[in-house]
């Protein structure tokens, strides 16, 4: 991970930040291994230069556009933001990034786009996960967010965390953060962003269906069906094995003034 | 049959280290747990290496009548040891859970174990262990007869809540689970042909005799 430099913004949490060792070495990035550590373990190997993401489907100038056009024209910012895993634990990241509208608007959606479409890199070589008799998912891992939600200002493409690039593990060298849904909609190394008509398929909710949604939005009062939603343990809290005590999980984990009306009229138990 | 190298009279002092062998692993984990030592989630860490221990002490204890059977290694005087190992390493489990993992807020754990199946599979487990514990003495044996017998089969039932509760906190089945699975699957699995198999071996042995 390189110096990368970000101008202060609004988006900035009170709440002590997780370490940076615990944010760098504490993953689920499965492409690189099931274990929480595998990431940080394995993904060294990971080439991140040269790199493009191709931007297609529902807009009107289709491109491919370069990791470092993207690093040289964006202004990156920083974004304090809670992240909560689906497995009931969450940290306090500081981000590194740019609103993903602002890309969106390079690429000008049509009016028939409503959905946005990700996909991560497949390269086996590089990516041990992805190779092998055990394979936890299907490749490309594969998410979505509806057009709103991905214009949304807390909607960010991330570029790096603590004042730096993105170490490979954490996604590198790009990701989405979309702060009030579950870590696992944050799509780590995107090669590919389509603008879709249809709801596009994500891979959780493939692997699950009823166990992960489409939306997955940060929600207490809706469990997954194998254990609660309804407290999280903040990584970095206990001392030891000590004071880790739960805390209770927020509704849009927190951001519910910002974001609740994106889905006024939803039943969010169905839609979950 | 082949017996173990160990001298007889060196045998209770060869359970009794298994005994203090097989507490490291726990007692290590809490050193590691205090000092940090155990990750970004050292609770959930603890719990899980507690859980994974006693799957496996349990596993273990299940392997002594396959290799006896099967190999002619008999370890029948560390199967005792183990059982109550597993049994321990249980206990240290569901005491983790209740309190560093869920503070001890009753209502919150009351809900957890009435709702989610992989709670309920893990709390079966804890209470059939608890009769193989308390009969796992001399006396018990003596008194019992055949009923204990009869009765420490309750250890498959275990065996198998045991595997589908770690099986069903996880996100998706990895490698380190798939293994559990599968040494589940065959120490049923052999249980289910033993019978078939020790009649054969009998009827063999008869017409040797025959001869």
């Amino acid at each position: 991970a390189a110096p990368l430099a970000a101008i202060p913004t609004k988006y900035t949490l009170d709440e002590k930040l997780t370490s940076k060792e615990d944010v760098t070495t504490y993953n689920n990035f499965y492409e690189f291994g099931t274990g929480k550590d595998d990431p940080a373990k394995n993904a060294g190997s990971l080439t991140t230069r040269p790199w493009t993401i191709e931007v297609d489907g529902l807009v009107a100038k289709p491109q491919v556009i370069d990791i470092e056009t993207i690093m040289a024209n964006y202004t990156m910012e920083e974004r304090v933001y809670r992240m909560r895993c689906v497995e009931a634990w969450s940290m306090v990241i500081p981000w590194i990034g740019f609103p993903l509208a602002s890309l969106l608007d390079q690429v000008e959606p049509l009016g028939s786009a409503k959905y946005v479409a990700f996909e991560t890199l497949v390269r086996p070589e590089e990516m041990q996960g992805q190779a092998g008799i055990f394979q936890a998912l299907d490749w490309p891992y594969v998410e979505g967010l509806r057009l709103d939600e991905a214009r949304h200002p807390l909607t960010i493409l991330a570029t790096g965390l603590y004042g730096e690039t993105l170490p490979n593990q954490n996604g590198a060298p790009i990701r989405l953060v979309v702060p009030w849904k579950y870590g696992f909609k944050g799509i780590k190394s995107i090669v590919k962003i389509t603008l879709t008509e249809e709801e596009p398929p994500t891979t959780w909710n493939k692997a699950a269906p009823n166990e992960y949604g489409f939306y997955a939005n940060v929600n207490p009062a809706v469990d997954h069906p194998r254990w609660s939603q309804a407290t999280e343990r903040r990584i970095g809290e206990a001392e030891g094995l000590f004071g880790g005590a739960r805390i209770n999980t927020l509704p849009f984990n927190g951001y519910a003034d910002e974001v609740a009306s994106l889905y006024e009229g939803m039943d969010l138990t169905k839609f979950y | 049959m082949a017996s173990l190298a160990i001298p007889t009279r060196y045998r209770p002092a060869s359970v009794w280290a298994l005994y203090a062998i097989g507490l490291i692993p726990g007692l290590y984990g809490f050193y590691l747990g205090i000092f940090g030592g155990l990750g970004a989630d050292p609770v959930r860490a603890f719990e899980h290496l507690l859980g994974l221990w006693a799957l496996r002490f349990l596993c273990l204890g299940l392997l002594i009548t396959p290799l006896r059977d099967l190999f002619g290694v008999n370890l029948m005087a560390y199967r005792r040891a183990l059982g109550l190992l597993a049994f321990y390493y249980v206990l240290a489990h569901f005491a983790v859970y209740l309190t560093l993992d869920r503070g001890l807020i009753l209502s919150s754990i009351a809900g957890d174990i009435l709702k989610r199946p992989y709670i309920m599979l893990g709390m079966a487990g804890l209470l059939l262990l608890i009769p193989l514990a308390l009969t796992s003495n001399q006396w018990s044996i003596r008194r019992l007869g055949p009923k204990w017998n009869q009765l420490h089969k309750l250890v498959y039932p275990v065996l198998i809540a045991a595997v589908l509760h770690y099986a069903l906190s996880l996100k998706v089945i990895d490698p380190e689970a798939a293994f559990y699975i599968a040494v589940t699957i065959i120490l049923i699995g052999y249980r289910l042909i033993r019978p078939k198999l020790m009649e054969r071996r009998r009827a063999r042995r008869m017409a040797t005799a025959q001869r």
